[in-house]
């Protein structure tokens, strides 16, 4: 059985994002967003009835979707979990929810992610590089060596890819300015009102070569939520259905040193068979984001252009606005906010509903949404589309 | 300039082979008893075969460097004086990778393939740690 049209994403709620102090903790966002959500949907909370939370860094409770739902009142759920693939989750959330729903096993299912690791007046110390030990391919000793935290060990995969294929950091700057040039036209983003160029990218400080600061994600505090719900109901509700035509994962293992391949092709493959789609049928791109490095990477494998040719590939303006391919269109979580997975869907859904204002792709038919954790350690894709 | 020391790596009973060996200049990775795989730092279980039987094996020390990255920030404040210095990935002759310095380049004089060889520098009595050092290629 296909699961290909089947269910629809119904509603979307987002918070403000970025340095937003209007809750003090995560759980705060999150019940903020699921209200916008349902809100935007035409629902009401008794409707819900599953309830999925991805818990970004700072969420404290190990269940958090049974935190959520008894802060929020809701009474007999028929699904929840708290789910974590890091970044791929959200997108996973999407697929158990559609799962779920094709199975008979629910009818509207909120998947939230929120976090909030801001803290006013001012956010707080960096960490010792516990983060980096939290990926299994982590290695001993790192801390003796000065080896602290994901962006130094990202950096270690960016710089194989350089000495492989010729990568530089005018490609990955060329992937920066983009996205810039698409946050400075959605009013969600953090950066919709400052301009980046080359320039200011290549003078940005160092975090750890080859990255840049504006080589890596924003830091935001927020909430997001999206309600899936079958066809037929998502069709007698407020919004344009967004339906889901293809959903799939991939998450390869082994060392991405050696592989320089995310879940990607292996994600793909069961995504474009379920939705009956190959690449020249996406009209809308949206990748996750962590680095300016995994948008390249991803491009690649999603056969936009060879292994190896990322680099040139996002030269000359194709992904920015005006480009032959849109790709992360609100500014994604280098410019616009990092929900994880939640920023790319988010986008799409926009995107698909003709609600993206000057920023809106002429055609928007059909997206493809990637997320991706830990580095280049899980993906899921899913095709989202105007039309079942 | 105060004194801070470097985060030691806390000496578990699985890598206490690994240190002993390097006090006394030797470079030691794990082996699986089974199917031979080496494999770098201590694992349970072998990721080829599963086995849980394992030894310490000694290596040549030599290698090349596989990555790299250089660190601009401070972390740690015992790396405040550093920065910016690399950290290396080495890739072993015969075959595991471990993250390291090297000593005696400029972060900026590295690149991916240059040939290395191991040194060892004491980090305080319990500790000493292998780094690298640039080695005329064959």
């Amino acid at each position: 059985m296909s699961l290909r049209g089947k269910c629809a994403i119904a509603g979307l709620g987002a918070t403000r994002m970025g340095k937003n102090y209007d809750h003090s903790h995560a759980l705060g966002f999150a019940i903020e967003a699921v209200e916008l959500a349902i809100e935007d949907a035409g629902l009401n909370r008794s409707d819900i009835d599953g309830l999925l939370v991805n818990p970004g860094v700072t969420w404290s409770n190990a269940m958090a979707s049974f935190a959520l739902q008894q802060a929020m009142g809701m009474r007999d759920l028929r699904l929840t979990s708290t789910m974590n693939a890091g970044g791929a989750t959200a997108g996973s959330m999407v697929m158990h929810a559609a799962q779920s729903i094709a199975a008979g096993m629910a009818n509207a299912v909120a998947c939230v992610f929120a976090d909030a690791p801001l803290k006013p007046p001012k956010p707080q110390a960096g960490k010792d590089g516990g983060s980096a030990a939290a990926y299994g391919f982590a290695r001993g000793l790192d801390a003796a060596y000065g080896l602290f935290g994901v962006n130094a060990q990202y950096a270690l995969v960016a710089r194989r890819h350089m000495h492989l294929y010729g990568t530089t950091n005018d490609h990955m700057g060329a992937i920066a300015v983009a996205q810039r040039k698409w946050a400075n036209m959605n009013p969600m983003a953090q950066f919709l009102n400052e301009p980046l160029t080359l320039d200011d990218y290549h003078n940005s400080r160092w975090i750890a070569e080859p990255f840049h600061l504006l080589d890596c994600c924003l830091v935001s505090n927020g909430g997001l939520c999206v309600i899936v719900t079958s066809a037929e109901r998502a069709r007698d509700l407020e919004k344009p259905p967004v339906y889901i035509l293809g959903m799939g994962q991939g998450h390869p293992g082994g060392d991405p040193m050696d592989t320089l391949v995310s879940g990607a092709p292996l994600a793909k493959e069961t995504a474009f068979r379920m939705a009956g789609v190959n690449l020249q049928d996406i009209d809308i791109v949206e990748l996750y984001d962590c680095y300016t490095f995994t948008v390249l990477i991803t491009l690649e494998d999603y056969g936009f252009c060879r292994k190896g040719e990322g680099g040139p590939f996002v030269e000359g303006g194709r992904i920015a606005p005006g480009g032959s391919i849109p790709v992360n269109t609100g500014g994604g979580q280098l410019s616009s906010f990092y929900m994880w997975g939640m920023t790319p869907i988010c986008e799409g859904v926009t995107q698909v509903r003709g609600e993206g204002g000057r920023r809106q792709a002429p055609k928007h038919d059909v997206a493809l949404i990637s997320g991706n954790g830990g580095i280049l350690s899980t993906h899921s894709t899913l095709v989202l589309g105007a039309n079942a | 300039m105060p004194e801070v020391n470097k985060p030691a790596p806390t000496i578990s009973p699985s890598m206490a082979p690994f240190y002993e060996a390097a006090k006394q200049g030797r470079l030691l990775v794990q082996k699986c008893d089974d199917c031979g795989l080496l494999r770098f730092p201590a694992h349970e279980l072998c990721s080829n075969c599963l086995s849980t039987r394992a030894n310490w094996v000694g290596v040549s020390g030599r290698g090349e460097v596989y990555s790299f990255n250089v660190m601009h920030q401070v972390y740690h404040p015992a790396f405040a004086a550093e920065v910016p210095y690399a950290v290396i990935v080495v890739k072993l002759e015969e075959g595991p990778k471990v993250v390291s310095n090297l000593v005696g380049v400029k972060p900026h004089e590295i690149k991916c393939g240059m040939p290395v060889e191991v040194v060892f520098e004491k980090l305080n009595d319990q500790v000493t740690l292998p780094k690298f050092r640039p080695r005329a290629s064959q």
